[in-house]
């Protein structure tokens, strides 16, 4: 050992190398700081992609305006005009905040497909660095999106009518959605062969989830078992809560269902959205390592 | 628990099944600290399997695998913290620009960032990557990504380095470069594992050869040692067409085997175990058969003949 060691010291690669190799340092930090500090690097990185694709930067950028004039203006005139589009923002946020789950499954298929996963894999970091660091920075690419949105939102009337604090509260628990939705978007790019079918599927379910709710329409309209669907859908609670944060409501002729789950958006949501991140964050790290150690 | 080291990879009975086929069955391996050993084999050999599970990527079936002291099934995190990868399936970021690329790798195995920095810029320059830095990695040529991915491995100086097929799908030039790098790697004295379909490849860079085949080791040795086995071969050169069958047959006479005729170079050859005695029995036969010869002698084997008696060896055995 110690003649490896010496030999080692003598290379030019040893001159100013840190005395990582057999004994890291990194092993002197708390378990806990490790996970988050390699999480963090990996996120960067992941951010650092995003900036150099323009493809997921339009995406992530314009697709929140797209979504926001199609239904303010095509469908938000059948549905009340200005009242609607000011009413209707909760919805959207809920809507943008959901597709955050899209980024990471094809963030993190693509990694899986190149061979990225692998070879960080045989780097000493911990397994669930790899996945926290994918949904940590989607949830970056939610503010984002979130920011398009709500600046939609104003150019189109809409304006909260209530403190900062509960503005500030009701985007906490869209992120913290986003955070949840971020996880299935891992189980999905887990349990999916490839970048394409990954993209594929994180969509097919994507839409009927967030268009059976009353994000945008009032669920009572819907028929027999889906408004029933809508009423616990946790995206409809997110709308429902975003709306009562920002003290937005319904246009005339409006009806809201009087369920637990819409008397209590906001508790419910973010119930939902801990039940989500305890499942998925288990399936995912199960999933990862099933596929991972053959 | 860590085993004092005494090799820096140490494989014994390691056996790997998937679904339908055995990709190793039961390979025995030794790696010295210090030495360049090069694992040659076909394709389908099982060499990436092997280069997987001593890389933590998969986990053996049975058998006893330590690398570097560690044993790979219970202390992944601890061999992963002692090995560097590169090679074919290891891939270097194309989005990521060079210095990111080693940068990140820097922080992922826990250095500070000033460290990070000062190690990245080190090894782009030793890889004569500096004026590439600051470009993504996706831009670069086959070579360069390739010098990045070793200089991807060596981040933190870790005592073994793995290399999967460090050249395969290189155009020649490429494959030069890359096996310049390799040759500094060796300089420095880093531990290496070097994977290869290519016997020029491991003639040129390792110190000891293991061939294997089919999932088993079928030699092992230096280069010069494999060679020595497989002995010499006769070669004798003809003037007139008309003289090649008569110079086969001396050269089967002398050395007891199936000669090979190449017709357009005027050349019989044919392996001959005993090489002198062989050389003088075919002068004789020759002189019998009143062959005009242009040229006559003993030829050492390639490592070609080598790997290629032991793998179709190998299949007929396994046919049988």
């Amino acid at each position: 050992m110690t003649a490896t060691t010496d030999t080692r010291t003598a290379s030019p690669s040893g001159q100013g190398a840190p005395p990582t190799g057999a004994s890291p340092t990194r092993a002197r930090r708390s378990p806990v700081l490790r996970v988050l500090a390699e999480s963090a690097d990996l996120a960067l990185r992941n951010l650092l992609h995003l900036r150099r694709t323009p493809g997921l930067l339009i995406t992530c950028l314009v697709e929140p305006v797209v979504y926001a004039m199609l239904i303010g203006y095509v469908f938000g005139n059948s549905l009340g005009g200005p009242a609607y589009r000011s009413y209707m923002l909760g919805g959207l946020l809920a809507q943008t905040v959901a597709f955050t789950t899209t980024f990471t499954t094809v963030g993190l298929s693509r990694d899986l497909e190149q061979g990225m996963v692998d070879r960080f894999r045989t780097l000493p970091i911990s397994r669930v660095a790899l996945l926290l660091g994918r949904t940590t920075s989607d949830l970056a690419t939610c503010v984002a999106s979130m920011a398009v949105t709500t600046a939609c939102g104003l150019l189109m009337g809409w304006r909260p009518h209530a403190g900062p604090f509960e503005v500030a509260a009701g985007f906490l628990l869209a992120l913290l959605f986003s955070f949840a939705m971020s996880w299935i978007g891992v189980f999905v790019a887990l349990v999916t062969p490839n970048a394409q079918v990954a993209g594929s599927l994180g969509l097919i379910w994507l839409f009927p989830a967030t268009f059976i709710s009353s994000a945008f329409v009032s669920g009572s309209s819907l028929p027999g078992p889906l408004s029933t669907v809508a009423v616990w859908n946790p995206i409809t609670s997110l709308a429902n809560a975003l709306r009562h944060f920002f003290g937005n409501t319904p246009p005339p002729g409006f009806r809201v269902p009087h369920d637990w789950p819409a008397q209590h958006p906001a508790l419910y949501t973010a119930a939902c959205s801990a039940l989500l991140i305890a499942v998925f964050v288990t399936l995912s790290t199960w999933c990862y390592r099933a596929r991972t150690s053959r | 628990m860590h085993t004092p080291i005494t090799s820096a990879v140490a494989v014994q009975g390691l056996r790997k099944k998937f679904r339908e086929s055995h990709a190793l069955r039961g390979i025995d391996l030794e790696v010295h600290p210090g030495e360049v050993l090069g694992l040659l084999g076909p394709n389908g050999a099982g060499k990436t399997t092997l280069v997987k599970i001593l890389t933590t990527l998969l986990k053996p079936d049975s058998g006893h695998v330590l690398v570097n002291g560690w044993n790979v099934t219970a202390e992944p995190e601890k061999v992963r913290s002692t090995i560097g990868i590169a090679g074919q399936y290891s891939t270097v970021d194309g989005l990521l620009t060079g210095f990111e690329n080693l940068y990140l790798i820097a922080k992922l195995r826990g250095v500070g960032r000033r460290t990070a920095r000062r190690l990245a810029d080190d090894l782009l320059s030793r890889f004569r990557l500096t004026d590439v830095a600051g470009r993504p990695a996706g831009t670069y040529s086959g070579g360069m990504r390739r010098r990045l991915d070793l200089a991807a491995a060596l981040v933190g100086s870790p005592p073994l380095v793995v290399l999967d097929e460090p050249t395969t799908g290189l155009d020649p030039e490429s494959r030069l470069d890359t096996w310049e790098a390799v040759g500094e790697l060796v300089a420095g004295g880093t531990t290496i594992l070097l994977t290869t379909q290519y016997l020029e490849e491991a003639d040129r860079l390792a110190d000891r050869i293991t061939v294997i085949d089919r999932g088993r080791v079928v030699a092992e040795g230096t280069s010069d040692a494999l060679k020595a086995t497989a002995g010499n071969r006769l070669v004798v050169c003809v003037a007139e067409d008309c003289q090649l069958d008569a110079a086969a047959r001396a050269v089967r006479e002398a050395t007891g085997a199936t000669p090979t005729v190449d017709r357009r170079a005027r050349r019989v050859e044919a392996p001959a175990a005993d090489g002198r005695a062989a050389l003088a029995r075919a002068l004789t036969a020759l002189e019998g058969e009143q062959v005009e010869v242009l040229e006559i002698g003993l030829s050492r084997c390639t490592l070609d003949d080598v790997f290629l008696g032991l793998t179709s060896r190998n299949r007929q055995g396994a046919a049988l």
